[in-house]
Formats: structure tokens, C-alpha cells, sequence
């Protein structure tokens, strides 16, 4: 019998000699609090309680079970909001009332919901790992596909009709090579810390589409990659989550609040119910998952709650999907791990942080990719983290670490966030690196000139950088006429590009055709202002037609469904350029 | 039965560490006696065997290994609420100090409290109106929301946080429901006194519960203080379904008590001394803010915190930053320039306000405007740098529209004054009125339709009295 010897926060001490494997999952105390054994000795075994331990005393009994921490795998994730460590929030509120209760002991997934299953295999079938025997419809936009459990092959033996059933139900045996039964339920588990396995990685060349400028045309990322969207309090890190959550063409979200506030949870939610998906006309909430550790929840299940929402990804990508994985925010899962660093009075690193930060961020972001997996179904995990700097220092550790395992790094802005520019992503330090990875992709299905024309946007952003630093010494009126057209384009760049109004029913997404139609436009007037100002003509009469605010509305005038409206656009270009005498 | 413990191990700061103990839990309350009849309180912060490490709350002066006897009381920290409290007031500890002896008490709480279930929280929607052009136009406050004041020694908060107070009471329809809990941490025996003239004045007095921690009181008490504050917010808001503001002054206080304690227990220290776990530590108080389903009572918080050397990048204001639902930040040269309230406006925030404006709540123009107003105040920013360098009067004519109109939004606008209160629609119709000192072609944030409505370029030369400064007329001349 296993006693707790010492408490301090959440971490617990055992002394003496135990029979305890590393990482395995345990119960802490009377209450079963749920607990995770990081450090074993001759003298003490160290466990980390992922449960608030107020009231927890010495000599309760810790309980082995003998198993990493795992989670239950099957349908009903989907729609469903789960604490960190995978308890359904809403089966607790039911059970515990508003606040959430330590040893509160419930079932992941609805054990009592019937599912109509398809079956896809019949008797004598020989099936291996990962390969699918059935299929659910866990919502209107999701197909379940149950697949058979890693390490499984055999032959199907006997089966269930298609029916209702629920999770726990027997639906099929198999008999391996040694003739032993398996008899099988629709629920799988996996240890969190495990990433599963695949086949092969692919070369990422699909890019994730948001419908956002920005990070389309400059920033693109690839299905399968890897983000960071670092910045201080305020600058608009979790709209642009949520934005990336609602719009990107994934086919399931998982959206981890980890560490972050109450109030943001409870709006996703409110909001992915109602939010309707522009391709499907479905509910968003039909392909979310959502996992809500927030700040004042215990700090232990903060760090876990970003190996369960990748867990789960996984577990879809195996079934051909494309998942993308929004954690908010990877800083609040670091400072996680440094509390309980310095709860275990481990020798701290760098700002505190344990030594292990930087190899612990890449076995996160490592579990990113394009992979054709073991049943030959091609998937992707996406991961867009962001990150909350101290004092908005991108030098400080988690930035500095997160850098070095992310291929595109979208650097939000505090003095864009000032002028109400959303989404505040700064355009001179962000980069992806994707670029040329999905340049195929892009010419084949949007367009050669989409390229080209982000291209001459970047070097005209960098163009205006550049003579920023003269004007804020002497002023704009100084400059010769072709480098004001040139701040006046990349104004128009900015304000009716880039910026985008979130809140506005066209402008929130806006598809790929359309931001070409928008770049071609823009740069169809700057040529056409260039050739004016060649001529002799001033620019300050070209500033006096108002064109470059019509230019800028475009994103508002212009409905996402009437893009043949931009031929009237090119009249007035051409009807505004030559009515300057 | 009742064990108690004579003589301790080691005395630490403000920990005493007591041998030998039997059966004690984690975070449990220790009632500590003395030799001359003193009783002290203190929780259990860390158990090694039977040794515990007990924090004293009203500190370890005049402790002795062998003066004292140690009583576990085998719960954690509790504090008996009832309806009587409106209009009392406690010690940090949740002891009655006014005189007025002990209230009857209805339940026993845990002033740790819980973790509020994401999907018990309703999100917060109705704004609470202020009065104060600054936050209802530009960082609107909703109820249920947990918005700080970012403040440095020297500015009026404390005069905000009462005006804010005394005029969203009056502008409470429900009045009835309408209660104050404010919890002072480490602040000066004259600013609880303000506060507590300033209600009275207000007529709020019997509707205020307070709870004092003044800066000669013991440092530990502190980490008490908010607890119990939250507490009796959450009692009365979600058992009495009362619509409370939370007053928290001064966080600052209460970080560096932390910072104390965590460095006696020998904790490793994070950024600048404080633990590790700060950020999960203030979360547990500014998280208390909200509405809940099943009651129709709200808590809204408003912490104010100095920020040390008016650094809003120190730990206290970052960590605080990332938890609450923005900021209002005051500003010491707009406090120079005697503006009253001296928001900053910038750097301040209300990330709710999106939900709970706008139609329906305050008018259909409201977001726009407020972005334009933020986008050209920012523009005012550019043109003062650039005059700095340049001079004013090499600016180009509309960047001398931008600084006029930055003089006119900061005289007009912000500046309003202790005793005066503005509906949401003047406030908005002001801010209209100054938007239309500017050029209409620089306003790119507001819809052809708005700009029809609302903007009148004469209505505002009349007012503000423009006449024989620049023009926007003079401004189109000159481009051509």
C-alpha cells in the first residue's frame, strides 16, 4: 500500500521503494484525484496531481493503474467540450453544478448515446491495424471511420449487424495469427504522450487556406505545418485563433484554451454553435473539438491539455482527415511546466523555465505533418500555437524556442493593434517558410499571377519601411512624387488589404480568386499612376479623385459571390487616370 | 477529537513549521494561541511527513519556539457570509472592524473557491454605463467583466474607481440589486478612508462591503484579503442574484506579499523574484469575474494596480494584461496636462465590448466610431512625433488637422471632469462631432452610410469655434 508522505501544491511525494513506472497514471488520495508519476527513486516517488489537492493529507493511499495517461478514443468527441485531461465539461456541470469539483469521476465519452454503425468488412476479411471495419456519422459534417487498434491484425470471426449501438457495445471479434479472441468495442485507448504512428511523412504542398489576406497571399501555411503567432496581451492573438478556427479549410478543429480565460471558452462555444460553415452550410461546431483548461484550473491538467488535443487530432488524421489544431496559448503550457520544475526544485534554466523546454516544444510541434498513414489513407495534422511573451519580448525563451521548431511565424504588432489594425500581424518580421513549398499549388489552382503579384506587394511593403525613416524625420511633402505614389499604393496595400474587418459579413473570409482580383487591381493602379506621374502630371492631383479610397472600400463593395464586379473597377481606373489634364 | 500542538520547530519569516503533526491536510487552517491570550490564523502550505509548514497570516512577531500552542481545525480556510454584511466592514481576514460586533451568519465558505465550469458561464453582454466618455466610448465595461486600471503612483485611480462606482449605480436601472465590495491590500489608512467618505458621500455606503488590509497591517493578511473579498462577491451575486463591482486596490501589494512569502518558503524565483506561479496565482482571483447560468447576478472586477516605475512590461501589469479582459491605462502627461480622467488611450482596451455594444445596446455606430477614433488618434500620435522633429509649422495640412483634432479629442473627450457623468449618446454624438474636424476622406474606418448620418463638418467648426485656424476647405486648396 502506496501512502502520500508529502504535499506541496500539486506536487505529492511517496516515500520509499515503489513498484510505480514512469508516466504511469494514478489516484491520489480518497477523492481518486487524478495523478501522473514524473520521477521515481529509491527514496521518494514524485507525482504530479492534475486535480486541485486542498484537503489532501498524508497517508491517503495512491493507487497505480498500472497504464500511461490515456484517453478514450471514439465517437462523440466531436461537438464536445473537455477539460484538459478529457472530462466532458458538460457531463460535470450536470453532475457537480457551476464549479468543478476535484474527483469528479466521469465517463469521456456518452456511454448511453446509440450510434448507427455501417458496417464496411465482412466475415473471413483479414484486417490489420488502423484498417476500418465501420462507419458512424458522428455529425453532419464527419464521417467516423472505427478503425481497428494499433498492433491488431487478424481475421474477422464474427460481427455485428448494421445498427444502433452504443460505444461500449461488441461490434466485431478478430482472431490473430495465434488464434486469440479480440473482441471489439468503438472506443480505442491512447497514451497522450505517444504520438501514433504512420507510414510515411509527405512532402507538405496543399496550403491551409483561411480566407484571411494576410496569411494567404504573405504568410501562407502548409496542411500539415507548423505555426507560431506570438504577441503581447491585447494584439489580437485569440481573434486571429478564431478566425484561423472558424475559416481554414481543415476538415476538423481541435481549439485547446490552455491557461487562457473563462469567458473566451464559453464565447467559442456560444459562437462555433451559431457560426455557420461557408462551404457546407453546416454548423462550425460540427467539426470542433474543444478543450478548455483555463487559467484558474489546475496548472498540471494545463500541461496535459495540450497532448490530449493532439492525441485526438492524430486519432482523425488516421481516418484521411485533415485536422487543424489551434493551442491558445503554448506560453501558459510552458509556464505549466515551469511551476512544476520549480515545485520539484529542479535547477532552472533560462528565465526560470527547466532545461527540457526546448526538446519538450519540439515533441509538441514534431507531431505536425502531412503523412500517408498505416491504412494507407493520406491525413494531415496542422498546428497553429500562439504565444503570449512577457512584456511583448519576442527574445524571451518560449518565443526564442518555439522559432526554431515553426516554419511560419506570424509576429503580432502592438503598435498595429494601437491603430485598430487587425489581423495586427507585423509584415517586416513575420515570414513563411512555405512559400516556394506550395508555390505549385498556387500556380495550378489560383493563378501565376498570384504569386508575382504577392511578390511585388512585399517589395513594396519593404520599399515604404524603408522611406518611413525619411518621412518621420522631414515629413512626406518633401519626397519626389513617384516615392509618394509609392507610400499612397502602399497605404492602399494596408488599410484595403492586408487589414481586415473580422466583424463584416464579406470581409471576414474572403475567397483566394477574390484576394487575386484585389491584388491585381491595386497593382493595376499603381501602374497606371506611374505611367500618369511619367507623363509630368502631379501627384497631388491624382490624390485629389478619391480613387485610392474607392480602391481601399473594395473589400467591402465588393460582394465574395459578385467578383465580376471588378470589371466596373478597371473602367473607373482607367476613366479617373485619364481625366487628370 | 482536538489535538493541539505545544511548541514549534523552526520559525521562518512569516512560516512556522510545527513537528510531530498527525492527520492534517493540505491547505487546511491552524489556529495559532499564544502565552498572553493572542490568537493568530495560518493555512497549511506545505506537509513533509509529519512536518508542516504553516504561513501565518498575521505574521510571526512575537512568536517563540515555546510561547505558542497550534490547533488544526481540520478545514481550509473558511468565512461565514450573510445578507448583513451590505454595508460592514472587515478586516483582510473577514473579521468585523467597525464596531459593530459579529454578523449572523447564514453559510460557511471556502474563500479558496472553485473553478468556475467554462460551460456554466454565460458571456457577458450588457454594458454597464460609466458616465465616462473614455470607457463607455472607447473601453466599454460589461458586466461580468474583469477590467484593471493600469495606474502609476501620483495618478487619480482611486478618484476613477470611485466615479466609476458612483455613476454606474445611478445609471442602474435595477438599483435595487446594485452592491460594492471593495478590498484594500496594503493601501494607506487615508486612501481606504477616501474611499470609504467618497461612498458615503455617493449615498452607496450601506450598499459597500469592505475589507481592509491597510499597509501597516500584517503582509500576509494580504494573500487573504481579495479571497475573501471574491467570495462575499460571489455569495451575494449568485445567492442573491445582486449585481456586484468588484474594487481590488491595490494588486501591486498583493503580488509583492506573494513574492514575501514565496521567497521564505525558499521557493526558485521566476522573472524579477516572483514565483513561478504568479500567473496562475492572480488567475485564480481575476477569474472569479462573471456571470454564471442559474443566477441572474454578475461580478464584475475592477483591479487597480500601480505599475512600478510606470512600467507596463514588469510582471505585475503583463501577467495581469494576459488574464483580464483588457485594460484601462492612465497616462502621466495626459495627467500633466490636467485631463481628467487621464486614459491613455492607446494602450487601452475592453476585449468584451465588441459583444455588448453596437445595436440593441448602445447605438449601431458605436464600433465604428470607436475604431476610427482609436485609427486617428494613433494618426494624432505620428503627426506630434513628426512636429517634434520638424516643427509644426512645416507640417503638411492634414497632419495639422490631426493635431488639431488630438488637442480637441483630449480638451473635449477625455477631459470631463470629477462630477460629471455623460449619456452614451453624448458621448458618441462628441466623439462624432470631433471626427468631423477631419478631412471626411480620412476617415476609412466608418461606412458611406454613418459618414451620412453623423458627420457635420459646420456643426463641429461652430462648436469647437474654428474659424480662423486651418480649414479642411484651406486643406483641399492647398493640394491643388
Amino acid at each position: 500500500m502506496n501512502e502520500i508522505h508529502a504535499i506541496n501544491g500539486p506536487v505529492v511525494k511517496i516515500k520509499g521503494k515503489t513498484d510505480f513506472q514512469i508516466l504511469e497514471m494514478v489516484f491520489v488520495g480518497t477523492k481518486k484525484l487524478l495523478g501522473e508519476v514524473i520521477s521515481i527513486s529509491e527514496q521518494e516517488t514524485v507525482i504530479q496531481v492534475y486535480e486541485s489537492t486542498s484537503g489532501l493529507r498524508p497517508g491517503e493511499p495512491v493507487i497505480n493503474t498500472g497504464e500511461p495517461i490515456s484517453l478514450d478514443l471514439g465517437p462523440g468527441l466531436i461537438r464536445n467540450i473537455f477539460d484538459g485531461i478529457e472530462r466532458p465539461l458538460q457531463s460535470i456541470a450536470e453532475r457537480s453544478g457551476n464549479y468543478i469539483v476535484p474527483g469528479t469521476d466521469v465517463k469521456s465519452l456518452d456511454e448511453e448515446k446509440g450510434w448507427d454503425v455501417t458496417f464496411t468488412c465482412k466475415i473471413g476479411d483479414v484486417l490489420t491495424s488502423n484498417q476500418v471495419f465501420a462507419t458512424i456519422q458522428e455529425t453532419d459534417l464527419v464521417l467516423h471511420k472505427l478503425m481497428i487498434p494499433q498492433g491488431l491484425n487478424g481475421e474477422v470471426v464474427k460481427m455485428k449487424k448494421d445498427g444502433k449501438y452504443t460505444i461500449r457495445d461488441i461490434l466485431i471479434e478478430i482472431k490473430d495469427k495465434l488464434g486469440n479472441i479480440h473482441k471489439l468495442d468503438m472506443v480505442q485507448r491512447w497514451p497522450i504522450k505517444t504520438a501514433r504512428p504512420f507510414l510515411d511523412r509527405k512532402t507538405l504542398s496543399i496550403p491551409l487556406i483561411s480566407g484571411q489576406r494576410v496569411i494567404d497571399t504573405l504568410f501562407p501555411i502548409a496542411k500539415g505545418g507548423t505555426a507560431a503567432v506570438p504577441g503581447g496581451f491585447g494584439t489580437g492573438k485569440t481573434m486571429m485563433q478564431h478566425q484561423f478556427a472558424k475559416w481554414c479549410d481543415a476538415d476538423i478543429i481541435v481549439y485547446i484554451g490552455c491557461g487562457e480565460r473563462g469567458n473566451e471558452m464559453t464565447q467559442t462555444l456560444e459562437e462555433f454553435k451559431d457560426l455557420i460553415d461557408p462551404k457546407s452550410g453546416k454548423p462550425l461546431i460540427d467539426r470542433t473539438i474543444l478543450i478548455a483548461n483555463t487559467s484558474n484550473m489546475p496548472v498540471a491538467a494545463r500541461e496535459a491539455s495540450i497532448y490530449t488535443g493532439i492525441t485526438m487530432a492524430e486519432y482523425y488524421r488516421d481516418m484521411g482527415y485533415h485536422v487543424a489544431i489551434m493551442a491558445d496559448s503554448t506560453s501558459r503550457w510552458a509556464e505549466a511546466l515551469r511551476e512544476i520544475s520549480g515545485r520539484l526544485e529542479e535547477m532552472p534554466a533560462e528565465e526560470g523555465f527547466p532545461a527540457y523546454l526546448p526538446s519538450r516544444l519540439s515533441q509538441f510541434y514534431e507531431r505536425a505533418g502531412y503523412v500517408e498513414n498505416i491504412n494507407h489513407t493520406e491525413g494531415s495534422v496542422s498546428i497553429i500555437g500562439a504565444i503570449s511573451p512577457q512584456g511583448a519580448d519576442f527574445s524571451e525563451p518560449v518565443t526564442q524556442n518555439t522559432k526554431r521548431f515553426v516554419r511560419c511565424f506570424w509576429a503580432l504588432d502592438k503598435e498595429l493593434a494601437y491603430m485598430r489594425h487587425y489581423a495586427a500581424i507585423n509584415w517586416t518580421q513575420s515570414y513563411s517558410e512555405y512559400i516556394s513549398d506550395l508555390a505549385k499549388w498556387y500556380n495550378k489552382n489560383v493563378g501565376v499571377a498570384f504569386l508575382q503579384d504577392r511578390q511585388r506587394f512585399v517589395s513594396i511593403l519593404a520599399e515604404e519601411n524603408k522611406l518611413m525613416e525619411i518621412v518621420k524625420l522631414i515629413g512626406k511633402d518633401v519626397l519626389p512624387d513617384d516615392q509618394k505614389l509609392l507610400l499612397e499604393i502602399a497605404r492602399v496595400i494596408r488599410v484595403g488589404y492586408l487589414q481586415q474587418n473580422a466583424f463584416h459579413k464579406d470581409d471576414t473570409y474572403v475567397p483566394l480568386p477574390k484576394q487575386l482580383k484585389m491584388m491585381e487591381i491595386i497593382l493595376y493602379l499603381y501602374r497606371g499612376a506611374q505611367s500618369i506621374l511619367t507623363q509630368g502630371k502631379a501627384f497631388s492631383l491624382l490624390a485629389q479623385t478619391n480613387i485610392f479610397e474607392k480602391i481601399i472600400k473594395i473589400k467591402y463593395d465588393i460582394p465574395n459571390d459578385h467578383l465580376e464586379m471588378f470589371d466596373d473597377y478597371y473602367k473607373l481606373v482607367d476613366d479617373t487616370l485619364r481625366s487628370i489634364k | 477529537m482536538d489535538l493541539q500542538y505545544i511548541g514549534l520547530k523552526e520559525i521562518n519569516g512569516p512560516l512556522i513549521f510545527i513537528d510531530n503533526v498527525k492527520d492534517i491536510g493540505f491547505e487546511e487552517v491552524v489556529e495559532i494561541r499564544m502565552n498572553n491570550g493572542e490568537t493568530r490564523h495560518g493555512r497549511v502550505v506545505e506537509i513533509q511527513g509529519d512536518l508542516a509548514a504553516v504561513l501565518v497570516f498575521e505574521g510571526t512577531k512575537g512568536l517563540s519556539l515555546n510561547n505558542t500552542t497550534v490547533k488544526f481545525l481540520g478545514h481550509p480556510m473558511e468565512i461565514g457570509l450573510s445578507q448583513e454584511v451590505m454595508g460592514r466592514m472587515f478586516s483582510g481576514l473577514g473579521k468585523p472592524i467597525d464596531g459593530l460586533g459579529p454578523i449572523y451568519v447564514d453559510q460557511f465558505f471556502d474563500i479558496n473557491g472553485l473553478p468556475l465550469n467554462p460551460v456554466s458561464r454565460k458571456y457577458p453582454r450588457n454594458y454597464i454605463n460609466t458616465g465616462i466618455s473614455s470607457i463607455d466610448g472607447l473601453t466599454t465595461l460589461i458586466r461580468g467583466q474583469k477590467l484593471p486600471i493600469f495606474s502609476g503612483a501620483g495618478l487619480p485611480h482611486n478618484e476613477l474607481a470611485v466615479q466609476i462606482v458612483r455613476q454606474a449605480q445611478i445609471a442602474d436601472k435595477e438599483g435595487e440589486s446594485f452592491g460594492v465590495v471593495f478590498a484594500a491590500m496594503g493601501v494607506k489608512n487615508d486612501v481606504a478612508d477616501y474611499f470609504k467618505r467618497s461612498f458615503e458621500e455617493a449615498g452607496v455606503l450601506e450598499k459597500v462591503v469592505m475589507f481592509l488590509n491597510l499597509s501597516n497591517d500584517p503582509i500576509i493578511e494580504r494573500l487573504i484579503t481579495p479571497r475573501a473579498a471574491l467570495t462575499t462577491a460571489e455569495y451575494l451575486a449568485y445567492h442573491h442574484n445582486m449585481h456586484i463591482l468588484v474594487v481590488l486596490t491595490d494588486m501591486t501589494s498583493y503580488c509583492e506579499a506573494l513574492r514575501e512569502f514565496s521567497s521564505s518558503k525558499g521557493e526558485i524565483p521566476g522573472r524579477k523574484g516572483y514565483p513561478g506561479y504568479l500567473y496562475s496565482e492572480l488567475a485564480s482571483l481575476y477569474e472569479r469575474a462573471g456571470i454564471v447560468e442559474n443566477a441572474t447576478g454578475s461580478v464584475t472586477q475592477i483591479p487597480i494596480l500601480t505599475m512600478p516605475n510606470d512600467d507596463i512590461t514588469h510582471p505585475i501589469p503583463d501577467l495581469t494584461g494576459y488574464i483580464t479582459e483588457g485594460q484601462i491605462v492612465l497616462d502621466r502627461d495626459l495627467h500633466q496636462k490636467g485631463v481628467y480622467p487621464p486614459v491613455g488611450v492607446l494602450p487601452s482596451l475592453s476585449r468584451l465590448m465588441k459583444d455588448g455594444i453596437g445595436e440593441g445596446y448602445t447605438r449601431e455606430d458605436h464600433q465604428g466610431l470607436m475604431n476610427q477614433l482609436y485609427a486617428s488618434y494613433a494618426k494624432v500620435m505620428d503627426a506630434r512625433s513628426l512636429a517634434s522633429v520638424i516643427g509644426e509649422d512645416e507640417l503638411s495640412a492634414v497632419d495639422k488637422k490631426y493635431i488639431q483634432f488630438g488637442t480637441l479629442f483630449e480638451k473635449h473627450y477625455l477631459s470631463q471632469g470629477y462630477s460629471r457623468s455623460r449619456s452614451i449618446e453624448e458621448t458618441l454624438n462628441l466623439g462624432w462631432e470631433l471626427l468631423s474636424v477631419l478631412p471626411k476622406s480620412e476617415l476609412d474606418r466608418v461606412d458611406e452610410e454613418m459618414l451620412n448620418t453623423y458627420f457635420d463638418q459646420d456643426k463641429a467648426n461652430k462648436d469647437f469655434k474654428i474659424s480662423d485656424r486651418v480649414k479642411i476647405q484651406d486643406v483641399k486648396q492647398e493640394a491643388k
